[in-house]
């Protein structure tokens, strides 16, 4: 695992001479003034699942466009499989496959007309192609709703039809730009599953984006966290996770407090550290959870703040982004939000 | 050639979409109908002034019918690929091989297939209402031709337009600031001489002219076939033109993101 420095950035695993995804010093400003991208760099082991973590705004999206040759950096390098993406962008997309955030079927064609118009443009043709479509339906267990109109499938048939599109061609790379966002828990739990046996049997490289904590902990080898264009953090879930000393100690108010107000009576709490507001609450750590709990309810009880609960738990990559960023994913969720009044990039 | 194998599937992707919604060809029809019995009533006696070679002033509207029917079905074509683009769908087909051009002939090919039957439609139904094509089985298809060309010219204008503004209400906009203008500074209602001055010499830079004067050139008994010939090669060169245009609008949408 390696903390990566804000200013300039070098991470260990960019030495890596069989990366399949390299990224270096990417930055991206929109012509709006927005800047997406402020340096990123990371790579990707050959064969392995990578999870690009971080809130909606933080520069995902921007990267996974860049990489797939669907946008441009404004300047940096990336190569993906060895091919450079802004030399030789027509030879990157022979070998990737790209399921977007925003899902790409065509609603008013069947499935199987969408993947077989797909492996079209990759040159696919006869029993070949038939035999791949049919092998793609029964994986996704889509071979019932084959010859339905795409209209009629549910959201997460739909996902899992825009992975197969990905897949047709069995590319050697597959970037999936949140995958189960807007998803209900059930599909989302099938779509690990899918995902998590892609990975295992054909020894493709995914490069996985998602603001799902659980998601980026339960399927990706390496993850990293990325706030306001730059990584700050790369690591495997567990060692992000071991970096944390102590427990995540949550007190849910009545109300929402003022910061100050709950900065001032806690600061004289001992044991406990990195203090953050979180809506009608607040979040800190501390070294033994449970011992610095009835400090923690004494001293806001003191200040005539009422609290409605306390929760101890176990670091979570939540925690990990709440060190490396100074904010919860959820803050800075909203936080992005409302800089870009729901403008999706 | 890749190019051409792309087209023939987008095009069948369209069609297949079009088979499944037919009625879309009849309700675009519908419009092309009303002018067809409005305009032919109310103007059905401007044939007595001197100027007019016919004196059946239905068989003089119709290829002007059916020319403006492909002027509009040409310039709304933008709303299709709006909604690919809403929907996801141009984005994935951007990150594939594919053509890009291919992406395009493939949307105008499939519009003038359906824009041809809706022009036969039309034809008949023209027919059944007293116009005469003395050109017959020439002159018909060389007017469908026409149209078809000038459909697919608008028709990739169109969608350039949609990949810059990706507003609806931008093409609809446009569409109809352009559109309506054009078909009246052509010969569609009124023979050319008749025309004041001015409208005269726009209506030669106006490629609706062309269309309309190729097509009602082709239907006379004896037609001259140079004029026909130049105003196709002049529509055929407008055509490649709009298609290089529409394509690298391709450019200007990636660029954007």
């Amino acid at each position: 695992m390696t903390a990566v420095n804000p200013t300039p950035a070098v991470s260990q695993s960019r030495a890596n001479p069989d990366a399949s995804i390299r990224a270096e010093g990417l930055v991206k400003t929109y012509p709006n003034g927005v800047q997406a991208l402020n340096g990123l760099s990371f790579s990707v082991a050959s064969g392995s699942v990578y999870a690009l973590l971080g809130p909606n705004g933080a520069g995902k999206s921007t990267t996974v466009k860049i990489l797939t040759t669907l946008s441009r950096a404004n300047s940096g390098s990336a190569t993906v499989a060895g091919i450079d993406v802004m030399r030789n962008p027509s030879a990157v997309r022979n070998v990737i496959g790209c399921v977007a955030q925003k899902s790409g079927v065509d609603a008013n064609a069947t499935g199987r007309e969408n993947l077989r118009l797909q492996g079209r443009f990759y040159g696919l043709g006869g029993a070949a192609l038939e035999d791949r479509i049919t092998e793609l339906l029964a994986r996704f267990r889509l071979s019932e709703a084959a010859d339905k109109i795409v209209r009629t499938f549910s959201g997460g048939m739909q996902r899992k039809l825009d992975i197969a599109l990905g897949l047709i061609h069995q590319p050697a790379v597959l970037f999936l730009d949140e995958p189960t966002t807007g998803l209900d828990p059930e599909a989302r739990a099938e779509l690990w599953e899918e995902i998590s046996r892609l990975s295992g049997q054909i020894g493709i490289t995914i490069l996985l984006t998602t603001h799902y904590l659980e998601e980026a902990d339960r399927l990706a080898q390496l993850v990293g966290i990325v706030d306001r264009g730059r990584l700050v953090a790369e690591g495997t879930p567990e060692g992000l996770k071991s970096e944390l000393r102590g427990d995540a100690v949550h007190v849910e108010f009545a109300q929402i407090e003022d910061e100050s107000r709950v900065h001032a009576a806690l600061a004289g709490v001992d044991g406990i550290a990195e203090i953050a507001l979180e809506g009608a609450g607040v979040r800190a750590r501390a070294q033994h959870g449970a011992s610095a709990a009835p400090g923690v309810l004494a001293a806001l009880d003191r200040a005539g703040i009422k609290a409605m609960s306390v929760r101890i738990a176990r670091p979570s990559l939540d925690d990990v982004y709440l060190k490396h960023t100074g904010r919860s994913l959820r803050d800075a969720e909203s936080e992005t939000a409302a800089q870009t009044k729901g403008g999706k990039r | 050639m890749k190019v051409i194998s792309d087209s023939f599937y987008m095009t069948q992707r369209h069609l297949m979409a079009l088979m499944r919604q037919p009625f879309w060809i009849v309700f675009m029809l519908v419009q092309p109908v009303i002018w067809l019995l409005l305009y032919g009533q109310l103007f059905r006696r401007v044939v007595e002034l001197p100027g007019f070679q016919t004196g059946n002033y239905i068989s003089f509207l119709m290829p002007g019918v059916v020319v403006t029917s492909a002027l509009f079905g040409g310039g709304w074509a933008g709303m299709g690929i709006i909604a690919d683009l809403e929907r996801g769908v141009i984005d994935r087909f951007l990150l594939t091989p594919v053509s890009r051009t291919a992406v395009i002939a493939g949307r105008i090919i499939a519009m003038c297939i359906s824009g041809a039957v809706q022009s036969c439609i039309l034809i008949s139904l023209g027919f059944l209402m007293g116009a005469r094509y003395g050109g017959g089985l020439v002159g018909i298809p060389l007017l469908l031709v026409s149209a078809m060309l000038m459909m697919a010219a608008f028709g990739a204008l169109s969608n350039a337009l949609a990949l810059v503004v990706r507003k609806e209400e931008s093409v609809i906009g446009a569409s109809n600031m352009l559109l309506l203008p054009m078909t009246f500074l052509a010969p569609i209602y009124m023979a050319k001489p008749l025309m004041p001055g001015w409208m005269q010499k726009a209506s030669l830079v106006n490629p609706v002219t062309w269309t309309v004067e190729a097509g009602r050139e082709a239907l006379r008994v004896s037609p001259n076939w140079s004029a026909v010939g130049i105003r196709l090669l002049i529509l055929l060169i407008f055509v490649l033109a709009s298609m290089w245009v529409a394509t690298r609008a391709f450019r200007i949408y990636q660029r954007s993101m």
